[in-house]
């Protein structure tokens, strides 16, 4: 698998050289493999934002480079042409919207790509039906007649209107109930198979990281602290906890049946995972089966 | 009777296209120290019934008394406002100042209190909320989970005898999340403070003495924690989820394994599964 996108050493400095300087990225390296499904974590002011910020050319390095699809974003007409490589969507996309129809504000985007009626219109209807919404609909409906996570799928959809090789998502599941996260992780997983689009995670949910992502990367003050696959990256359970971080609750909960003496594998992911692996080691121990 | 809402039905955008239920015939009471979570699935009502819990909104019918006092009425609405203070989602929409302790004193000052006393309410609140240290700081310049802190501290130093909070915790990392919910058990057990909490996290609603589940407008669960998160199959259909440690204690006890059925902390799991390797 190539890197869709290479980062090497990456620094970045807020307002360099006056009293308010504050250096949000430290030499950061890490790379993301077309297909991916990446997450990246930390506390705020961690760097994630600063971070996912480069991948499409809204900041350019201080130090340090950053490579986008085989590109090297410090050149400024790579990077006028990030935006619809890589697509960011940021927290609460709800709130961006501004058209009167759904439609309208999904076509926004590559009608601003230049692209003639027919063309805005089937790249529409191909972003609707990627998040499950009825593209016959969106021509009558207003963005805030919609539930909360139907307007957060139809935001989405803007944004996979551009036809982006890779999605940034941060905090995608923010203030939705249960099913509307779990849906909304669902659509995001089929249309990244179907389109192959690479997906970057940034996000608190430690639960939503062990359920889908392939990779996590820890960030800590502008640094990266810990990478790898969730399972390897949940072990280091101390280290997550001193970074102030959170486990998902179930892995947190095999923790502390480890520490109360109970032998289980810690490195669990789900509560499904855990339920099995109790389960087991129950059995193996000969506890009775009662109802 | 703290809080007492009767037949409360609201309705958005009346005589409008597209106009809309809210709420449909809600009743319930609150007593003063309790700490009620509400849940649902997102439209369910549980942002606009908190909003009705101090004026925010006013009933279509129905009524609403917060400590006797109807929201209803006009002249009411500033001693509502004294009793019942709000905190919603995005701290940044409620800050005001570009001073922690200034952004604390606003909403006291426009009480008309004394200047004495408002030094004392702010050093109160800044203690309450250990922002004490960053109080000569800019709250942009804040983590999200501190400046949360920040709003909440200003609505304690109004001494409000109540607090509502619409999923405060939305937008903070698990550490800001944690320090959050500490705060406010810390307010209710040691100060009384009577805590209605809307969220979305199952392990937050856990740590209520109370919990309610709404869905289209009305209340269909009510009880404390472990009555409410019984209801398994209930909870699932409104796309709702149970604590880990519920979920987990359930799967086993499909699996044969004997497990009670209030088991809703990581210790309660720990404890009986302990209990079921001896």
């Amino acid at each position: 698998m190539s890197p869709v996108i290479r980062v090497e050493n990456l620094t970045h400095i807020y307002s360099p050289g006056t009293p308010f300087e504050v250096t949000s990225l430290d030499g950061i390296s890490l790379e993301i493999n077309k297909g991916e499904f990446f997450a990246i974590v930390g506390a705020t002011g961690s760097g994630k934002s600063t971070l996912v910020q480069h991948f499409n050319g809204l900041l350019a390095p201080t130090c340090g480079k950053v490579w986008v699809c085989g590109a090297d974003a410090a050149d400024k007409k790579v990077r006028r042409d990030l935006w619809r490589r890589v697509g960011l969507v940021f927290q609460r996309p709800e709130q961006q919207f501004f058209e009167e129809t759904i439609f309208e504000d999904v076509a926004f985007g590559p009608k601003n790509m230049g692209l003639n009626k027919g063309e805005v219109r089937e790249r529409v209807s191909k972003a609707l039906r990627l998040v499950d919404l009825d593209p016959e609909q969106a021509g009558k409906q207003s963005p805030f007649q919609l539930s909360g996570g139907n307007m957060r799928r139809a935001a989405i959809a803007g944004v996979l209107a551009l036809g982006p090789e890779v999605l940034v998502l941060d905090e995608p599941t923010a203030g939705l109930d249960p099913r509307g996260r779990w849906q909304l992780l669902d659509h995001i997983e089929s249309f990244r198979r179907e389109q192959g689009i690479t997906v970057v995670l940034v996000t608190h949910n430690m639960e939503e990281v062990g359920a889908r992502a392939e990779r996590v990367a820890v960030l800590n003050k502008g640094r990266l602290a810990l990478q790898g696959t969730p399972r390897e990256v949940f072990n280091r359970a101390e280290e997550l906890l001193a970074l102030g971080l959170d486990l998902p609750a179930p892995t947190a909960l095999m923790r502390k049946l480890r520490e109360a003496g109970l032998p289980v594998r810690a490195d669990i992911l789900t509560s499904t995972e855990a339920e099995e692996e109790i389960a087991k080691v129950l059995s193996q121990r000969g506890t009775a089966l009662r109802i | 009777m703290f809080i007492q809402v009767t037949g409360l039905t609201y309705t958005y955008g009346r005589g409008r296209p597209g106009e809309s239920r809210g709420l449909s015939g809600v009743s319930l009471e609150i007593r003063k120290g309790e700490y009620v979570a509400v849940v649902g699935p997102n439209g369910s009502g549980k942002s606009t019934l908190a909003r009705h819990l101090n004026a925010l909104l006013l009933p279509t019918a129905g009524q609403v008394l917060v400590d006797g006092l109807d929201t209803a009425l006009p002249e009411n609405v500033w001693e509502i406002r004294r009793r019942v203070g709000m905190v919603f989602q995005n701290p940044d929409n409620q800050i005001v100042s570009s001073l922690v302790e200034e952004d604390i004193a606003f909403g006291v000052e426009n009480l008309g209190v004394p200047a004495e006393e408002v030094r004392e309410r702010v050093e109160e609140a800044l203690a309450l909320t250990e922002l004490s240290e960053f109080r000569q700081h800019a709250p942009h310049l804040l983590s999200g989970g501190q400046r949360q802190r920040l709003a909440i501290a200003g609505v304690l130093a109004m001494r409000p005898s109540c607090l509502v909070l619409d999923e405060p915790t939305a937008m903070l990392d698990p550490v800001g999340r944690r320090q959050l919910s500490d705060l406010l058990q810390r307010l209710n057990q040691s100060r009384g403070v009577t805590v209605v909490l809307v969220t979305h996290f199952m392990e937050e609603a856990a740590q209520a003495g109370r919990v309610i589940v709404m869905s289209a407008g009305k209340i269909v669960l009510d009880g404390t924690p472990p009555e409410v998160f019984a209801n398994f199959e209930r909870l699932g259909e409104l796309g709702l989820d149970l604590p880990a440690a519920a979920k987990i204690a359930r799967g086993l006890k499909r699996r044969g394994i004997f497990m009670p059925d209030d088991i809703l902390t990581a210790e309660d799991l720990v404890r009986e599964v302990i209990k079921a390797a001896r």
